[in-house]
């Protein structure tokens, strides 16, 4: 069975399409692209994945549970966890308590019991800490761990992003443009982050990316979005050569019998 | 149970603080008018860092703090007065019902964001402050008699659970949870938190302390009117949180004894106090427009950092 089966989904912003007739699916263990020109839908597939938009049509199915309609922290809760195109990190928060944040979920204290600093407040905290400092131990962040967030360099701030997201114990992770802004320094490091965690975390993983060596040297099958429409879906060598999706990115082929 | 050492520094300073002044007002060398600044600086702490935990912590732009106090100030007053309940049990129903109050507000406007959100709330006490006017089981807008019953003891009581359960509050996962919704709330709804929920528990909680304060405050005169509680009131306490640096409990704190102490110490200059006012809040603004302690505690100052980041 799928881990994720995307059937027909949609999303209409008043008379606009955004995104439709959008059919996915995901194997356990893959690692897949999505791409597509500026504007093709991309983020806000992703966002209808992750329940910020609510799909107008079609279904959403994750590990056998219907997702359409759950607000975001319960599709999290569920195993789903993204990273954004724009770094959305808790900027004056130390690194330590951005990944802490993402174990918040998985701690059962109650409001009262942390008012009143009963014991099980005091040792879930210490859970907590301890998991979040083993977690940054793995992507090399541990020394910067009183750092505020926003005061690590851009690099860094993406690694934590997907730190954050990973603490939360996700199957599927969903990233966004990770290698935005990276230069191909950076970019190699994370290809070898990337490749790193999906084995270390036996995860899912589903990116967009713009940078085509990136895409097509670790996804295993890519998704091609243009207009809010699929054009096309297959492994790098398919998807390459796919007329289809040639045209989407450099415009029709002008032919003798145009000219 | 363990406790760090931050509470137990807290502790003995909020016992020397209540053992000097208890000292001082027992013996006489402190007159009404300063025992009564006191009170008044307490009072306003409390307002001060219970609007701090909803926009400080929280950042939800809140301005309608002042219907919370009013609240709190009228149902306990009709408490003691009406029903003739100790005085003690009559700060705790004030502070439940401005909490339920919170709820009520809390649960449809939390939705709304930034300026719709303040807009809201602040129409909410101007509701709140119109229907005192109107109700004449509590006097209208004559206002209402009420015995004098706040004292150090009982306020300081009060000023101290405040702030140890505020500070309690933010130190935890919850409090993370409520700051990482200031920080980025789509990235923090991403991270599993159910935004909505911690969104209107800070407010509750801070409604809470409102009505607190505002039972200390209606006890404190021997007349409430409706009047007491408009924008201005709300503003003021928003001031304090600005002035004293959002997100920082003890700046809150600060500003709001150095602004009640000036606020006080002007009032025997009336005709230029406002004025006077609004230009110590314009410099403060102009040089430190972080709030005088930014993010940072003041425990921060004495916790020495060895060289950081990078090695």
């Amino acid at each position: 069975m799928a881990l994720l089966e995307v059937k027909n989904a949609g999303i209409q912003f008043g008379g606009l399409k955004a995104v439709s007739g959008f059919n996915m699916e995901l194997r356990q263990g893959e690692l897949v692209g999505l791409i597509g020109p500026n504007g093709a839908g991309k983020t806000t597939s992703f966002n209808l994945l992750t329940g910020v938009y609510v799909p107008t049509e079609g279904e959403i199915i994750f590990n056998g549970k219907r997702l359409n309609g759950l607000p975001p922290y319960k599709v999290t809760q569920s195993g789903i966890s993204r990273t954004f195109q724009n770094i959305r990190l808790f900027s004056e928060l130390s690194v330590l308590d951005n990944v802490k944040v993402a174990y918040h979920s998985l701690a059962k204290n109650s409001i009262l019991s942390s008012i009143f600093r009963l014991p099980s407040h005091f040792s879930e905290e210490k859970n907590m800490e301890n998991k979040a400092l083993e977690f940054l131990k793995i992507f090399n962040l541990d020394n910067l761990k009183d750092e505020k967030a926003k005061n690590l360099p851009y690099g860094q701030q993406r690694r934590l992003e997907i730190a954050r997201a990973l603490a939360a114990g996700p199957k599927l992770l969903l990233l966004d443009e990770p290698a935005a802004g990276m230069n191909p320094q950076e970019t190699h490091e994370l290809m070898e982050l990337i490749a790193f965690i999906r084995k270390q975390f036996d995860l899912t993983i589903l990116l967009i990316e713009h940078d085509m060596n990136l895409v097509m040297g670790i996804c295993e099958r890519i998704y091609v979005l243009d207009h809010g429409q699929l054009i096309a879906a297959g492994t790098p060598e398919e998807i390459r050569t796919n007329p289809k999706v040639i045209e989407a990115y450099l415009g029709e082929e002008v032919t003798s019998e145009h000219a | 149970m363990k406790k760090s050492k931050p509470f137990w520094a807290f502790v003995i300073l909020a016992a020397v603080v209540y053992g000097v002044v208890q000292f001082f007002t027992v013996s006489g060398l402190l007159n009404i008018y300063y025992s009564n600044l006191i009170i008044t600086i307490s009072i306003n702490i409390i307002l001060a860092v219970s609007l701090h935990l909803v926009i400080g912590i929280t950042g939800q732009f809140s301005i309608g703090h002042a219907g919370f106090l009013a609240v709190g100030a009228y149902i306990s007053a009709i408490a003691t007065m009406k029903f003739e309940l100790p005085f003690v049990l009559a700060i705790v129903i004030g502070g439940v019902v401005a909490a339920l109050a919170g709820l009520i507000v809390g649960i449809p406007t939390l939705r709304l964001r930034g300026d719709y959100l303040a807009i809201a709330t602040l129409g909410f006490a101007e509701i709140i402050r119109i229907m005192l006017f109107n109700i004449d089981y509590v006097g209208g807008a004559a206002g209402m008699q009420v015995t004098h019953f706040t004292t150090w003891t009982t306020t300081f009581v009060c000023l101290f659970i405040t702030i140890l359960v505020i500070s309690n509050f933010t130190n935890s996962r919850h409090g993370r949870a409520c700051i990482s919704i200031r920080e980025n709330e789509i990235a923090a709804d991403a991270m599993g938190i159910n935004t909505t929920f911690y969104k209107v528990a800070a407010f509750a909680i801070g409604s809470f302390f409102a009505g607190v304060a505002g039972a200390l405050y209606s006890h404190n005169f021997y007349i409430i009117q409706p009047g007491n509680f408009g924008f201005l009131k709300s503003f003021d306490i928003l001031i304090f949180v600005v002035l004293g640096g959002l997100g920082s409990l003890s700046g809150s704190v600060i500003s709001a004894i150095l602004l009640t102490i000036i606020s006080a110490f002007l009032q025997q200059y009336p005709e230029t106090r406002m004025i006077i006012y609004s230009l110590v809040l314009v410099i403060v603004m102009l040089y430190r427009p972080q709030g005088l302690l930014g993010t940072r505690e003041i425990t921060d100052l004495f916790k020495w950092k060895p060289a950081k980041g990078g090695h």
